[in-house]
């Protein structure tokens, strides 16, 4: 009865022919097609990261290990049903408020930003508003008819923009643009009218040159970067010339693995993190950066899939929301490594190094495989 | 009826997001595409920029210097040769206590107290992994007393670099010059990149002249650097070329001579080959340290030397312009013959004095008895006054002076050392152009008659003496003066030699004229009579010469010169001219002694020494032709 409508046949074939590591992923609520191309971008990832940290192999077991932790996360969020999910999202994200309030009054201080909590681990609150915003939008959004009435839409507003402006004042403006992004995701996906998307987009042109007046200076400069990076060759320039020659010279072919020049003598900076991006394409060329797109528009591809398949509004709403967010990452920081918007701190998801970001994209990855397996189960 | 249409239609919503989720994946592959294109754009259109761009990134080119000739003189003796000197250089991101090991530094006294502060400033203005240097040319003590600590002194090394030395330090100071920083004007001159590694080029003399030849030429090592600078690897090496060593006309037992019996005297010595043009000796004193200021001299050593009474730096050789006084005589004696206007058995009559007619004033001879009646031979050999204000009357001072150009006076003789001075040959028409006021321009007799002496306005460079002795010793024959004997490749061990320079003749064909005057200049080392016959005396060989001595002011009338009562600034300048062997001259030598008062005297002997130097020097060592190695 629930029959989606993108009728494609990707159905499972029927469980007599299912081998045994079907039956593992069937067990364990894990999607194979999905898990496929998160792995593929992780060794892409273990590649780059030798590559980049000096051929350190210390530094590359550590975020294999920071991996690990992540695929936990996934295998913890795959489990929970979506109905039991769906209960949980405001408690999520009553969670990250009283985090991020914590953050803003003690929080450490790193790079200049109070993004940090110390909780024998140090990690970043505004990565769980990453979940918790889309979670708490598509939980409002569930029980009420679509698309959104506009009382709604405000609440859904205030969802958005509560921790979006504490997580910009820290400040960490990447962050809250993509908290709002995946925001804007989801009431989109919920039907948003086209004369809201108009009003908001004008209303967005109109308010630049305000966010340019409550811009930090760093945020100015950096857009003034973009515009000509030639202006400022070894200060705030110096990161996108040096990223855009790393590219530029990798060529079709690249350098070659553990020869990229820019990287391994250093002229890279951040290329560990948030520049990985010019590292593949210097050392992997054009055709590493294209196949590094089609495995992340594969994983993009299958969570649509499963978005289309899902069974109820909460669950459709989060796994195409959590898709076009993870493709949005992707977008957002290979434009910024080429040049093509502002610098905003946004690592390349799954592939540049560092903890909380991979953990929470691999919970949400959790949700999606969520979505997918238990609605076999719904369904039979 | 809005009630009834909020209603949740789950057919319609699953349209309304199937219909969201088509638009989604058309904005997520419109994206990708922009994202493509900018790949596109820059690995594919503009790879070959960005390519260069990462080329340029990465490869360094370091300069590598060539090492500068040798200098070397004409029987291969060192004269100039690149020595090691040692210091102490310091990798800062090797030292694992700074201040510790500064304090033990200027405990062991290799590092001053004082210049600490220096030092620290200089290390820390550089990046951690380059070398600074700590204290430069450190003696034979301080290397040791290094060697045996330099377990306890990690990041710190001793450093060999080439210096530039010349072992016979004063003597030939003046002749090879000295290397320098690069200065300013230097480099506007200099090929950048012939010269991007070198730190010192030659400043004056040889080393100035024969730069070209001696630097070499450079080469280059390229090398891969990392962001911060550091030589990561090295790709390719193109090895320096050492600079041609240049062999000089010089001879070292010629040189040493006459800078050994100059010393203490304000003088130059010049000693030339008649034969070819080749400098033998070339003096001048004082001189300087060419060691001292290559090394680098202070900038209160260097105002010393510059402000120093006796002028250290001046090369009175080259520049230093002297009344040639009774040195010219052979020469006006060999006009006087040219033109007729003499023979060598006129006779001329001596009283002492020799006056113009329609004139008073008495042009006195040396003698103040007078020489009696006397020929050209015994003028020369006594030098007698007299008989050349007379033939200098009769020639006119056209002739004289034009004859005396021939010779190589009054012009500059094109030695390959610059900054030579050109001297002064006095014509009515040059009087007319050096004077502003009328009265000034016009030619007198009487300063005819003083020329016929050398005196007046005639004005020579020991340089210029040389070389017109030269000439006389070669009858005429004339050759470019020159100091560069040829030059040898330091890889293969090939010698280029430089053929001598022929100049237009003394034109005086006449083989009995020139023997007049010889005999005469003989006469002054052996005859019975001649002014330098004490300095002839036991001599090893027949040599002519001549005396001279130059006024540097001029005695009122009437007044008895007294030596004692002038400043010793003030004495005679004393001149002689020799060459020897008599028969087949292979040397000619000028001597100039500021305030020496008497040619023979104080002249006569430097002469003598430096021609039995090179004569008796030279029979030593048969071959002349192949420099000792």
């Amino acid at each position: 009865m629930n029959t989606p409508s993108l009728g494609i046949s990707l159905e499972p074939r029927s469980r007599v022919e299912q081998g045994f590591s079907a039956r593992v992923l069937r067990f364990l609520h894990l999607d194979g097609w999905l898990l496929a191309g998160i792995g593929g971008v992780l060794i892409v990832s273990m590649l780059a990261l030798y590559s980049a940290e000096g051929q350190q192999l210390d530094d590359l077991f550590d975020q294999v290990a920071r991996m690990l932790a992540a695929f936990v996360a996934l295998l913890f969020m795959a489990q929970i049903s979506p109905a039991w999910l769906r209960r949980a999202s405001p408690l999520v994200y009553a969670l990250g408020l009283v985090l991020l309030i914590l953050v803003l009054v003690t929080g450490d201080i790193g790079k200049g930003a109070q993004r940090w909590l110390d909780v024998g681990i140090r990690f970043q609150p505004s990565e769980i508003m990453k979940l918790g915003v889309p979670m708490t939008m598509c939980w409002l959004l569930h029980e009420r008819p679509l698309p959104p009435s506009f009382g709604i839409l405000v609440l859904v507003a205030l969802v958005i923009f509560l921790p979006a402006a504490m997580i910009g004042i820290q400040p960490d403006l990447g962050t809250a643009i993509l908290i709002i992004l995946s925001g804007a995701v989801v009431i989109f996906l919920a039907g948003l009218g086209w004369r809201y998307i108009a009003g908001i987009a004008a209303l967005a042109g109109a308010a630049m040159p305000a966010l340019w007046l409550v811009m930090h200076d760093y945020q100015r400069k950096r857009v003034l970067t973009l515009l000509d990076p030639e202006s400022d060759p070894l200060g705030a320039g110096y990161h996108i010339i040096q990223s855009k020659i790393a590219i530029g010279s990798g060529g079709i072919f690249g350098k070659g693995w553990l020869n990229g020049t820019q990287g391994q003598l250093e002229f890279l900076p951040e290329r560990h993190t948030d520049f990985i991006f010019a590292v593949i394409g210097e050392e992997f060329g054009l055709l590493g950066t294209l196949a590094l797109l089609l495995l992340y528009l594969f994983i993009v591809g299958r969570g649509l899939y499963i978005a289309a398949a899902a069974p109820d509004t909460f669950s459709r709403l989060l796994a195409g929301g959590l898709s076009i967010t993870f493709f949005f990452y992707v977008f957002v920081n290979t434009a910024m490594v080429m040049g093509m918007i502002p610098v905003v701190g946004v690592p390349l998801p799954l592939v540049s190094a560092g903890g909380t970001s991979m953990v929470t994209l691999m919970a949400g990855f959790g949700i999606l495989m969520s979505i997918q397996t238990h609605r076999k189960l719904v369904a039979r | 009826m809005a009630r009834t249409l909020r209603i949740k239609d789950h057919w319609r919503e699953q349209q309304l997001f199937t219909g969201r989720l088509i638009v989604s994946i058309v904005i997520v592959l419109g994206l990708t595409g922009l994202v493509i294109g900018r790949l596109v754009q820059l690995q594919v259109h503009q790879y070959e920029y960005f390519s260069a761009q990462s080329s340029g990134n990465r490869i360094r080119v370091q300069p590598i210097p060539p090492i500068r000739g040798l200098i070397l003189d004409r029987n291969g003796k060192v004269l100039a040769e690149n020595t090691p000197s040692y210091q102490l250089e310091m990798t800062r991101e090797q030292v694992p206590d700074m201040a510790d090991t500064l304090r033990r530094l200027v405990a062991s006294g290799i590092v001053q107290e004082a210049d600490l502060p220096e030092l620290k400033e200089l290390l820390a203005s550089r990046r951690s992994f380059d070398t600074v240097v700590v204290a430069e040319r450190l003696t034979d003590e301080e290397l040791a007393a290094f060697a045996v600590q330099r377990p306890h002194f990690p990041g710190l090394e001793i450093r060999a670099r080439l210096g530039r030395s010349y072992p016979y330090g004063t003597a030939a100071a003046h002749v090879l010059g000295y290397v320098g920083g690069i200065s300013a004007d230097d480099k506007k001159v200099l090929d950048p990149v012939e010269y991007a590694g070198t730190t010192h080029v030659g400043k004056i003399s040889v080393e100035r002249s024969f730069e070209a030849e001696l630097h070499g030429t450079s080469g280059h090592e390229d090398v891969v650097v990392n962001a911060h600078g550091r030589k990561m690897q090295m790709l390719n090496r193109v090895r320096s070329l050492p600079g041609r060593d240049v062999i000089l006309t010089i001879d070292m037992n010629a040189q040493l001579a006459a800078d050994a019996a100059l010393r203490g005297r304000r003088g130059a010595a010049v000693a030339i080959d008649p034969r070819n043009g080749e400098v033998l000796a070339f003096v001048s004193t004082p001189a300087f340290d060419p060691n001292a200021i290559s090394a680098g001299l202070s900038r209160r050593a260097y105002l010393a030397l510059q402000e120093d009474i006796d002028k250290p730096l001046f090369n009175r050789a080259l520049r230093g312009q002297y009344p040639p006084g009774s040195t010219i005589k052979p020469m006006v004696a060999l006009a006087a013959l040219h033109y007729g206007v003499t023979s060598p058995e006129r006779r001329v009559g001596c009283g002492g004095a020799f006056s113009l007619p329609g004139s008073s004033h008495r042009y006195r001879d040396w003698k103040p008895e007078g020489h009696g009646s006397i020929n050209l031979y015994s003028a020369i050999e006594q030098s007698c006054d007299v008989y050349f204000y007379t033939v200098a009357r009769d020639l006119g001072i056209e002739r004289m002076g034009g004859f005396l150009t021939t010779f190589g006076l009054g012009h500059v003789t094109g030695l390959d050392i610059g900054g030579e001075q050109a001297g002064l040959v006095p014509s009515p028409a040059w009087k007319r152009k050096a004077f502003r006021r009328p009265a000034d321009q016009v030619w007198f007799p009487g300063e005819t008659v003083i020329a016929g002496i050398g005196q007046g306005y005639l004005l020579v460079t020991p340089l210029q003496l040389a070389h017109a002795t030269a000439t006389v010793a070669a009858r005429g024959q004339r050759f470019q003066p020159t100091l560069l004997r040829g030059s040898r490749n330091s890889a293969t061990g090939t010698i280029e030699y430089e053929a001598p320079k022929p100049l237009p003749p003394v034109p005086e064909q006449d083989a009995a004229r020139w023997d007049a005057i010889i005999e005469g200049m003989h006469g002054v080392m052996h005859g019975p009579r001649g002014t330098a016959r004490a300095v002839g005396l036991n001599a090893p060989f027949q040599m002519a010469g001549k005396s001279g001595t130059a006024q540097v002011f001029t005695v009122a009338q009437n007044q008895k010169y007294n030596a004692k009562d002038v400043e010793e600034r003030r004495r005679d300048h004393a001149l002689f001219v020799a060459f020897a062997p008599l028969d087949a001259p292979r040397i000619a030598v000028a001597v100039v002694i500021e305030n020496g008062e008497s040619g023979s005297k104080a002249a006569a002997p430097i002469a003598r020494a430096v021609m039995e130097a090179y004569l008796q020097g030279t029979t030593l060592t048969a071959s002349t032709g192949t420099p000792a190695s």
